[in-house]
């Protein structure tokens, strides 16, 4: 008689036998599998946006506001003497007014034009106002072009709706701009903005991203040399690295003592903006790992429950089959192999149930697509993870002594 | 009979600890696991005013570019224009009045300047909006009350305050007709709320849809007589003309929510044809390009539509159920195995003669001890993920999960129904077991 090595035949007869409690586990496979392989890719996804570079030297940038309340209030005099003071604390590298701060999701944003005029297309920037010290304090790479000047400058009072004539715009900016040509080249060009007003491009930065972390054109930003002068202002402070933490409550401290007039919010790091901007993702992530952990625990010990009762109901038959000559190997490569034609139904079907879920979570929730790799790891995820979990009462199975089917029960 | 029957359950439980400890913690970890993720579901998608949301309106007009529509899908703006906003008001005053009530409004903020020297300036929250709020929203009020027509009219510099601020203010005192410094103002306090939380925060999606509602209220007409600051959105699709506050309110920026209360289906025909008839005067002076579209939407609608953020929690509800799902077919598996391994046993109760139907009880009732001690864990799991949840999602979650009686007698309801309806083929495999064949040798 020829048979093959691995006694698919056999083994699949007797599966046979018992098509549901094969068919249950082939289920919960597939349906574990489902739900693994596309939290994996949700996951992925997340991550991967949370990792995006803003384009700011995070580590060593913290910002904190100041309001003044008093009707006499001279906004214009305490943000020169504000700036003035942070720019000469030792340790502070560089220090900017600024109207909004990356991932800290609020900000300004303007639609930009090539042509001129309210029925062209626009797209949409978000705005940061700086003064020439903004690039620095950003730690922004410029790639080409020039920074403003200080004769750049203008001041911005509250209500003013024109735009200053020079603006900075993120490579990305440029790139939707003139998708045609290297964002280099966007130099000197012009774009408008308010519909017709023209602004000329002086420079363009590597990256910098603008202060809604889960919008889709995240990357798409421009610096204006506007100093906005208002009661209340955010200052964005760049310290020397590892000085940050240290120089947060002394900055603090500084701006309450010089101007009474005010209250001073707490400072925050960009570290902790970067956390708060992304706390849904990262929740979302960590709740998604844990069900996947814990559906695969479940699913291993469910296979090992059902594989320890079924070496113990055929606890005679195994020792038959050892009286009859079969070694601890045949048996313990029984089980496995049983186990190996379980896992790979599940594992087919879990294929289709990944592919028609993730259609509809695309179709319904924006999901992303899952893709070949993460389906081919979640397969052999489960392969693996079936095995192992076989191993342990497929090895109890091979060490029954043959003498058991002598005995009476 | 049925007490013998939880007795033998007990024994049988026991004798097969391993794998019954299986089944109960499968239970227990799928039950937990859609218990969090349905309560979160809920939050968001819960009535945040049972009992006004269907004659509560949210007013949109569509006000927006000739060029390009608001969204792609036609929906109207989402707030108004200074100009439509006070203009809808205006007619409120008339001798026949479009609405029951009517409210504009805007979030805001402010300094409050505590009267002792010794305590600092704080920041505050605030909502500038009319009179009617109060009413409308059911809101309860601790002293006091809201604001007539005439002090929004007037522009009188009253405020009702939240709980809270009293208590960091006044110590918890009725502080009604005290003054209180606001950003270099001077207000009269007229009320002070009760607790008060709607959730989500219905009227003003921007934002923080599940924080709190403002700590200071005060007449709308005030954002422009103090030029108060505007917290929330902006979008305007024209260029200002000009410069300065005037400019800006005269704009065709939108930034006000609106709401009106219209009681039954024929008022709130009669509103739909006022702002029809308000866009066809508009478009005779040159504004509202585009087509008719102006829209009243009910509480619920509005939700539906606005809310975001409520697809991760739907996604999460979805994985919950799946995993109910693998518990389940976990537990089939194992009950199914359970039960076919007494198979000599149930063999010999038949042919001592019980019934079929005794044996389908019997493991029925097995069942249902299983899923009784999985629904116990399952309280215990969901309690824990709950706990987890707001370690993750601290700020914005916390304290708003509910965790009582119902959700626990929910939790076990669900627990006993799925686990029997998992045992039902087992038990039906169990009780078709033929005596004689398990009897031979």
């Amino acid at each position: 008689m020829k048979h093959s090595n691995w006694e698919i035949g056999p083994t699949l007869r007797a599966m046979m036998r018992n098509k549901i409690g094969a068919a249950l586990i082939a289920l919960q496979i597939a349906v574990t599998m489902t739900v693994v392989v596309n939290a994996a890719s949700i996951i992925a996804e997340r991550r991967a946006a949370m990792n995006r570079p803003s384009g700011l030297v995070e580590d060593e940038l913290f910002h904190i506001s100041v309001r003044g309340y008093t009707l006499n209030f001279n906004a214009l005099a305490a943000l020169q003497d504000d700036l003035a003071m942070l720019r000469q604390t030792p340790g502070v590298v560089n220090a900017v007014a600024v109207n909004a701060v990356p991932m800290s999701q609020s900000g300004w944003s303007m639609g930009l034009r090539t042509q001129p005029g309210p029925n062209q297309e626009a797209s949409s920037a978000a705005v940061y106002m700086v003064d020439d010290h903004g690039l620095d304090t950003f730690g922004v790479e410029l790639i080409a072009g020039r920074n403003f000047r200080a004769e750049d400058v203008r001041e911005r009072v509250a209500g003013t709706s024109d735009w200053p004539p020079t603006a900075i715009l993120s490579a990305s900016m440029a790139a939707k701009l003139w998708p045609e040509d290297d964002p280099s080249q966007a130099v000197g060009r012009t774009v408008f903005i308010n519909n017709d007003e023209p602004m000329t491009v002086i420079g363009i930065v590597a990256t910098l991203q603008a202060p809604w972390p889960t919008a889709t054109n995240v990357e798409d930003s421009m610096l204006v040399p506007d100093k906005l002068v208002s009661n209340g202002v955010r200052y964005l402070v760049r310290t020397e690295p590892g000085r940050r933490d240290e120089l947060m409550p002394l900055v603090e401290e500084a701006l309450a003592k010089s101007n009474r007039q005010r209250i001073v919010r707490s400072p925050e790091s960009m570290v902790d903006t970067r956390a708060s901007g992304y706390w849904l993702d990262a929740g979302l992530s960590t709740t998604l790992g844990v069900v996947m952990a814990a559906l695969l625990l479940i699913t291993s010990f469910g296979i090992v429950g059902l594989a320890s009762f079924s070496v113990r109901q055929r606890t005679r038959q195994i020792g038959t089959r050892r009286a009859l000559g079969a070694a601890k190997t045949d048996i313990l490569r029984y089980f496995l192999v049983e186990n190996f034609l379980i896992s790979s139904a599940g594992v087919l079907l879990g294929v289709a149930l990944t592919i028609a879920c993730n259609v509809l979570l695309v179709q319904t929730l924006d999901a992303p697509k899952v893709g070949w790799q993460t389906t081919l790891l979640g397969m052999a995820t489960l392969w693996l993870l079936g095995l192992l979990a076989v191993l342990g009462p497929a090895l109890r199975a091979s060490a029954v002594p043959p003498a058991v089917a002598t005995r009476t029960v | 009979m049925f007490a013998y029957y939880v007795r033998l359950a007990a024994i049988s439980i026991r004798k097969n600890a391993v794998m019954s400890a299986l089944m109960v913690c499968a239970v227990a970890l799928g039950i937990g696991a859609c218990m969090t993720f349905a309560n979160i579901t809920y939050l968001l998608a819960k009535d945040p005013i049972p009992a006004k949301s269907d004659v509560l309106y949210a007013v949109q007009l569509d006000s927006w570019s000739p060029d390009n529509p608001y969204r792609a899908d036609g929906t109207p703006p989402p707030q108004l224009t200074y100009l439509d906003a006070t203009a809808l008001m205006q007619a409120q005053y008339a001798d026949e009045p479009p609405a029951l009530r009517q409210a504009a409004m805007s979030g805001t903020a402010f300094v409050v300047e505590p009267d002792s020297k010794d305590e600092r300036p704080f920041d505050a929250t605030g909502r500038a909006t009319y009179g009617g709020f109060f009413a409308m929203f059911d809101v309860p009020f601790l002293f006091g009350q809201g604001w007539d027509a005439e002090a929004d009219a007037g522009r009188e510099q009253v405020a009702v305050l939240s709980r809270a601020v009293n208590e960091r203010l006044f110590g918890g005192e009725n502080s009604v007709g005290r003054n209180l410094r606001l950003s270099g103002s001077t207000y009269r306090v007229v009320g002070v709320l009760d607790n008060w939380k709607p959730l989500p925060k219905f009227y003003d999606l921007n934002g923080d849809a599940i924080g709190n509602p403002a700590d200071i209220f005060v007449p709308f007409s005030l954002m422009a007589a103090l030029e108060l600051p505007r917290r929330g959105n902006t979008n305007c699709w024209k260029p200002l003309d000009g410069d300065g506050i005037e400019a800006f309110l005269a704009s065709e920026c939108i930034w006000i929510q609106f709401w009106a209360e219209l009681p039954n289906e024929a008022e709130k025909l009669r509103y739909l044809a006022f702002l029809d008839n308000y866009a066809r005067e508009q478009k005779r002076l040159g504004r509202f390009q585009r087509p008719l579209n102006n829209r009243v939407r009910d509480v619920n609608e509005w939700l539906d539509d606005r809310i975001e953020g409520t697809e991760p929690a739907t996604m999460l509800l979805a994985v919950g159920a799946m995993f109910l799902a693998v518990c389940l077919l976990n537990t089939v598996g194992l009950l199914l195995a359970k039960f076919l391994g007494r198979a000599p046993e149930i063999g010999l109760r038949r042919a001592l003669g019980a019934s079929k139907r005794a044996v389908f009880c019997q493991y029925l009732v097995e069942s249902g001890c299983i899923g009784m001690l999985g629904g116990a864990g399952g309280v215990a799991a969901a309690w824990f993920g709950l706990r987890g949840i707001e370690a993750l999602f601290g700020d914005v979650i916390a304290n708003l999960l509910v965790f009582d009686g119902a959700m626990v007698a929910l939790a076990v309801v669900l627990a006993v129904a799925c686990t029997l309806a998992a045992g039902l083929y087992p038990t039906w495999r169990a009780c078709n077991v033929q005596p004689a064949a398990q009897l031979k040798a």
